[in-house]
């Protein structure tokens, strides 16, 4: 028998190379037009770009042109993305819907939510966040309790969601409620997705401030909010067979191994053309684990575009690719050279900057959307162990 | 997971092996037996020299079969100059050299090898830790003629060989040309730095396939030995070094094809290789730790046959280059190009 993953090499097709170009230079204008400063660690929010991102085609590339799609392929949706992502181009207004969101949508969701709001994420004017987390359910996605009761024309929510990301600026939620209790056979049993307009009455969002100083988490308070059945998605009780699809795509992407990329370009712009031998050794070990872990991402972005559901090949890709980005910034400052005040360095901020975020944020690589442990878990299932 | 779509030149190649490169054949040899059965069935289907073209003797095969079948070889530990040959055969078939039958291996192997050839049709010089060359029929070598290199086939009969081996107990010899006639000669576009990427792209395919299977050997272990009442496959911490150990041999898979491909092109990707050099070299230590401490004791044993992927892997990260001389020259290159390009340097190939 044999065990191993595979990860066939993928060779981009000519549309793609050229679509790189393109973008390349959408993002080069952009960043000169002033609209977001290119490496700044955060890669923030901006409705405007996505807007901009949106009338390229750039968002929905891969969902059918009847729900404003674009019928390209998955290799193409993955070069947009990692050249935004690169770039730290202002992507999280569109990026969850893109990604997560609209995929779902598109393949559960009801006709009507379908033609009324996939065309409005491809045109970049929807901000979506996802609501898993509770206060009681973190990486037991299944415990879920917030609850969705049945009445007349929908359903009323109540309960809390916890550590959404973004949905402060949100205008949806994909929400996973709890319809009927887990039965004896199957704890997964009694989960239902639905999406929620974030503006519906009985909807309270709290912020929660991160490590960073930063806005990002939420708490989500639902208190009797009214959800309209067409906002049904998928079978009642039956999430459990829809959520796990979701994961390929949410795992296996260059975000996945990207957040802490400007670190290493930093850290090669401060160690110059000539670098010690020490040095260059330490970038070129990083520079072979980020271009070989590329090499694994695309590989993934080829299966899906074969059609197939590669999702411990990216538990794979992304318990690498997270333990990479995560370990990246301590290699970076104990191998950048130290400068005092003997020689003042005009880079010296942009390198501390781009250092300070990734050591900031490193904590929190391997925990969202999957912690380690899971990952590894899903990983052991697929070598047959458990 | 493996889904059995190989094509008929691996399939032929895994049947040899499983027929006749048994544990026992591997020990033998590294007591010096040599594994003529298995070498004459190889010899028979083409396999050694799969990278020669018919009107040099081979067996015409592209450049991806023969990688394949060089990932099945690290599986099964072949314990005989497959690899060797096939770089000779390549090597020879670019100087336009007919290619003999027999086992063949290649001379130098690290960058700084100088051999010449001199004005009057002499080799001098000598390479250290030539893979199998007591064994060899031939030893094709890349020789410095003038300012040009020249790839020069000599007989190995009447060479000095002084006879070492690697830590997986793999013949590692010391060779002198001194004197030396070649059989024959070709001109070459090629320098020991491009032999060298060469031969690493080679072991990288020998260690993707040892690492596939020693994580077979670890999984199935693992459901097998029990402790504590149960297999100690449903240990969480068992679970969680086999799941990094699966990640390993990923990512040297992925790294062995992104070598072979840069060295299957008109020119070799030097930058490529250094990548995956590098990350292959990686996995090969985190890989054979993470087996070794699943298989306890038992895996430490030299009946067990964990050691015959493990120690080669051991062997192989070091030979044409270890992490560190492809590392540094790698972060010399990235530098060299500066902080801007790093992203496309990174994106040049696709």
């Amino acid at each position: 028998m044999n065990f191993s993953f595979r990860f066939d090499p993928v060779e981009l097709p000519p549309e793609a190379k050229e679509l790189r170009r393109e973008v390349r230079a959408f993002l080069r204008q952009e960043a000169e037009a002033g609209t977001y400063v290119p490496g700044d660690g955060k890669g923030s929010f901006s409705r405007e770009f996505s807007r901009k991102v949106g009338a390229k085609g750039w968002i929905g590339m891969t969902w059918p042109k009847k729900y404003g799609g674009h019928e390209r392929s998955h290799l193409e949706r993955y070069v947009v993305t990692e050249e935004m992502l690169a770039a730290r181009a202002p992507t999280r207004a569109h990026s969850t819907a893109d990604r997560q969101s609209g995929p779902v949508i598109l393949r559960y969701g009801q006709e009507e939510i379908k033609q009324k709001i996939l065309p409005q994420i491809a045109r970049g004017e929807l901000c979506f966040c996802i609501g898993l987390s509770e206060p009681n359910s973190g990486s037991d996605v299944f415990a879920a309790s917030t609850r969705a009761t049945k009445t007349e024309g929908g359903w009323l929510v109540n309960g809390r969601k916890i550590w959404t990301s973004g949905a402060h600026h949100a205008d949806y939620m994909i929400a996973l409620l709890r319809t009927s209790p887990p039965t004896k056979e199957n704890r997964r049993h009694g989960l239902t997705q639905f999406l929620v307009a974030m503006k519906t009455p009985g909807i309270t969002i709290r912020p929660i401030i991160n490590l960073t100083g930063g806005h990002d988490f939420n708490e989500v308070v639902f208190d009797d909010a009214f959800l309209p059945d067409s906002h049904l998605i998928g079978e009642v009780d039956m999430a459990w067979k829809q959520a796990t699809d979701e994961l390929a795509y949410e795992r296996s992407g260059p975000d996945r191994w990207i957040e802490t990329f400007p670190a290493l370009v930093e850290l090669v712009r401060r160690a110059g053309e000539e670098p010690s031998e020490r040095l260059a050794e330490g970038i070129g070990r990083e520079v072979a684990h980020l271009a070989t872990l590329r090499r694994m991402s695309l590989s993934v972005a080829g299966m899906l575009q074969a059609g197939k559901t590669p999702s411990v090949e990216a538990a794979v890709v992304k318990d690498l690719g997270t333990n990479f980005e995560q370990a990246l910034p301590d290699k970076v400052r104990l191998l950048a050279p130290q400068t005092g005040d003997s020689e003042p360095d005009s880079n010296d901020d942009r390198f501390e900057e781009a250092l300070r975020y990734a050591t900031l944020i490193a904590p929190k690589l391997t925990i969202q959307g999957g912690t380690r442990e899971v990952l590894r878990g899903i990983i052991a299932r697929g070598l047959g162990l458990r | 997971m493996d889904d059995g779509t190989e094509n008929i030149i691996v399939d032929t190649a895994t049947r040899i092996f499983q027929d006749l490169c048994e544990p026992a054949t591997i020990n033998d040899a590294e007591k010096g037996v040599w594994p003529k059965a298995l070498w004459d069935a190889l010899e028979e289907s083409g396999l050694p020299v799969a990278w020669v073209p018919d009107h040099l003797g081979g067996a015409g095969a592209t450049m991806a079969d023969g990688f394949a079948v060089l990932r099945v070889a690290g599986r099964f530990a072949v314990p005989a100059p497959l690899a060797e040959t096939l770089i000779a055969g390549w090597l020879l078939t670019l100087a336009g050299v007919t290619v003999p039958s027999g086992p063949l291996t290649i001379a130098p192997v690290h960058a700084d090898g100088h051999i010449t050839l001199r004005g009057d049709g002499q080799l001098g010089g000598r390479a250290r830790r030539v893979p199998f060359a007591r064994n060899a029929g031939h030893i094709a070598v890349l020789a410095h003629r003038g300012n040009d290199h020249a790839v020069a086939l000599v007989a190995a009969t009447g060479l000095a060989i002084s006879q070492a081996a690697s830590l997986a107990g793999e013949p590692r010899d010391d060779v002198s040309f001194d004197g030396a006639v070649p059989a024959a000669v070709g001109p070459v576009p090629l320098d020991e730095d491009l032999l060298v990427s060469f031969g690493a792209a080679v072991r990288l395919q020998q260690m993707a396939g040892a690492l596939e299977k020693i994580l077979e050997q670890s999984v199935q272990h693992a459901l097998d030995r029990s402790q504590f009442g149960r297999p100690i496959a449903k240990f969480q911490a068992i679970q969680h070094n086999l799941s990094i150990l699966a990640g390993e041999v990923a990512a040297a898979g992925a790294a062995a094809d992104t070598a072979a491909e840069a060295c299957s092109g008109r020119e070799i990707n030097v930058g490529e290789v250094a990548i995956a050099k590098v990350r292959g070299g990686e996995a090969a230590g985190t890989g054979a730790a993470i087996a070794h401490q699943v298989h306890g004791a038992m895996g430490f044993t030299y009946e067990h046959s964990l050691h015959h992927a493990t120690r080669r892997l051991w062997a192989w990260r070091e030979e044409f280059g270890n992490e560190t001389v492809w590392a540094q020259r790698l972060g010399r290159m990235v530098a060299a190009r500066g902080a801007d390009q790093l992203w496309p340097f990174i994106t040049q190939g696709s």
